[in-house]
């Protein structure tokens, strides 16, 4: 059987392996994405962010359990970030997952970010398609502990679900651009702190702030406690689970699904784009030696970077400049 | 093609909640330059092997301290090569009788590291003896 089949017909170690393929940027993986690309874009992508220690893993933890229980598949990609200065990584969002891992509806793979900003690893996008193709219902993107800026999930994510905590700051840190503007839900997790209200409340007061068109979609707030009390913690989930149906109702009788679906394949195109068009002129450029003596230039202040990009361009892009 | 980086697992099976060690290996491998999975203690056989196939890392690394290695480190290694993951590498770690080492090296464990291995020596090994697959 083709490898390719094999990932359709949900084979881990091939779909692994082929993700370990994208992750480092070997040449067949490129092909193998190809080939599965026609039987992707099924699944349904949510991404889950928040600070560092929000309690994202235990949550997507508490997420493929429910979706367990309506019978759906789960794939799940958690991304850790990589050292600057060693490269290596500490992978551990599936500790709080481990007791799936004998589960054949799931499939949980970890990613570390390897120099990519944005909260995300640059092999996401692939790696969904490769769960996406496999079957899974529905895929769970975990992105790293993220501050304000990191905001690259709503490139990849149908539904996303901005994670929060209380007593992280005060009501200037919600109406500030970024993160916060991302969330199509937000989750107060650990909301048997002390601060839960006060946070809910600056939430709903940055909500106000922008006013939402009729039939429009007002994120709404879900809180979730203390995840060593059971009990209140599945009732937490169980009402997250049923925000993120209606998110995704609401996408599809708005016919905004195909705007998100878009959006996605923008970026995809994107970054396809630049692979395709700089990586092949700047391999020529490092092997004939240009790219030093252009460096040389610059360092001597011969030149400016524009300049020389525009030179470049001349040269190799014929007849777009 | 950017170079291949190395996976590892580090896993704690069975009982023992002792994972210091682990969780100080772990960042060791890290400073490596390796990218660690780390699974957590109390820890199945069966677990383990599903995540290591499912992380597709290039070598696990048991640790146990409480005496049951003898079953558990062989359960890891036979269950990997059940479902065709024989390439992955074995080690284990922890407190472990000198007479059951080759007990252990006959049932697929790769190498075996007791107290007093020093970091520098476990990462010279794996250096030496793990690869990244092709």
């Amino acid at each position: 059987m083709e490898k390719t089949d094999k990932i359709r017909a949900g084979d881990v170690r091939e779909a692994s392996r082929l993700i370990r393929n994208i992750e480092d940027s070997v040449p067949e993986a490129k092909s193998a994405i190809k080939h599965i690309y026609p039987f992707t874009g099924k699944a349904q992508v949510i991404g889950i962010t928040g600070s560092p220690g929000a309690g994202k893993s235990t949550l997507v933890d508490g997420l493929i359990e429910c979706f367990r229980k309506k019978g759906k598949t789960v794939g799940v990609l958690a991304v850790d970030p990589t050292s600057p200065f060693t490269g290596g990584a500490i992978l551990g969002d599936r500790i709080r997952m481990q007791r799936h891992a004998e589960d054949a509806g799931v499939f949980v793979r970890s990613l570390a970010t390897r120099g990519a900003l944005g909260g995300l690893s640059k092999a996401v996008g692939d790696a969904i398609h490769v769960m996406d193709a496999m079957g899974k219902d529905v895929i769970l993107v975990e992105t790293v502990g993220s501050g304000q800026q990191e905001v690259e999930i709503i490139n990849h994510a149908h539904t996303v679900l901005v994670v929060l905590i209380p007593g992280m700051g005060d009501e200037i840190q919600a109406i500030k651009a970024g993160i916060m503007e991302i969330a199509d839900v937000f989750v107060i997790n650990k909301a048997d702190r002390e601060g839960s209200g006060k946070l809910q409340r600056e939430i709903m007061t940055m909500l106000d702030m922008s006013p939402i068109p009729a039939g429009g979609w007002r994120p709404p707030i879900v809180k979730i406690g203390n995840a060593f009390d059971p009990a209140e913690f599945e009732k937490g989930l169980d009402e997250l689970a049923s925000k993120i149906l209606e998110h995704r109702e609401y996408l599809i009788n708005h016919d905004l699904l195909g705007d998100r679906i878009r959006r996605k394949r923008t970026h995809e195109l994107n970054e396809a784009l630049r692979e395709a068009i700089l990586e092949p002129v700047l391999n020529v450029l490092v092997s004939s030696g240009e790219l030093d003596r252009m460096l040389d230039r610059l360092q001597k202040k011969e030149v400016d970077p524009y300049t020389l990009a525009e030179e470049v361009a001349k040269k190799y892009l014929t007849g777009c400049v | 093609m950017a170079k291949r980086k190395l996976r590892v697992m580090v896993a704690k099976p069975g009982l023992d909640g002792h994972d210091r060690g682990a969780r100080v290996l772990a960042r060791c491998f890290r400073d490596a330059g390796y990218e660690v999975i780390y699974t957590g203690c109390h820890q199945t056989p069966e677990q383990i092997a599903a995540a290591a196939i499912q992380e597709d890392v290039d070598m696990v690394g048991l640790s146990c301290l409480s005496g049951a290695h003898r079953y558990l480190f062989p359960a890891v290694k036979k269950l990997l090569v059940e479902k065709g993951a024989d390439d992955i590498v074995v080690v284990g770690g922890g407190i472990i009788p000198d007479q059951d080492f080759q007990y252990l090296y006959d049932n697929g464990i790769k190498e075996i590291f007791t107290p007093g291995a020093t970091l520098e020596s476990i990462v010279k090994w794996v250096n030496e003896n793990v690869k990244p697959r092709n």
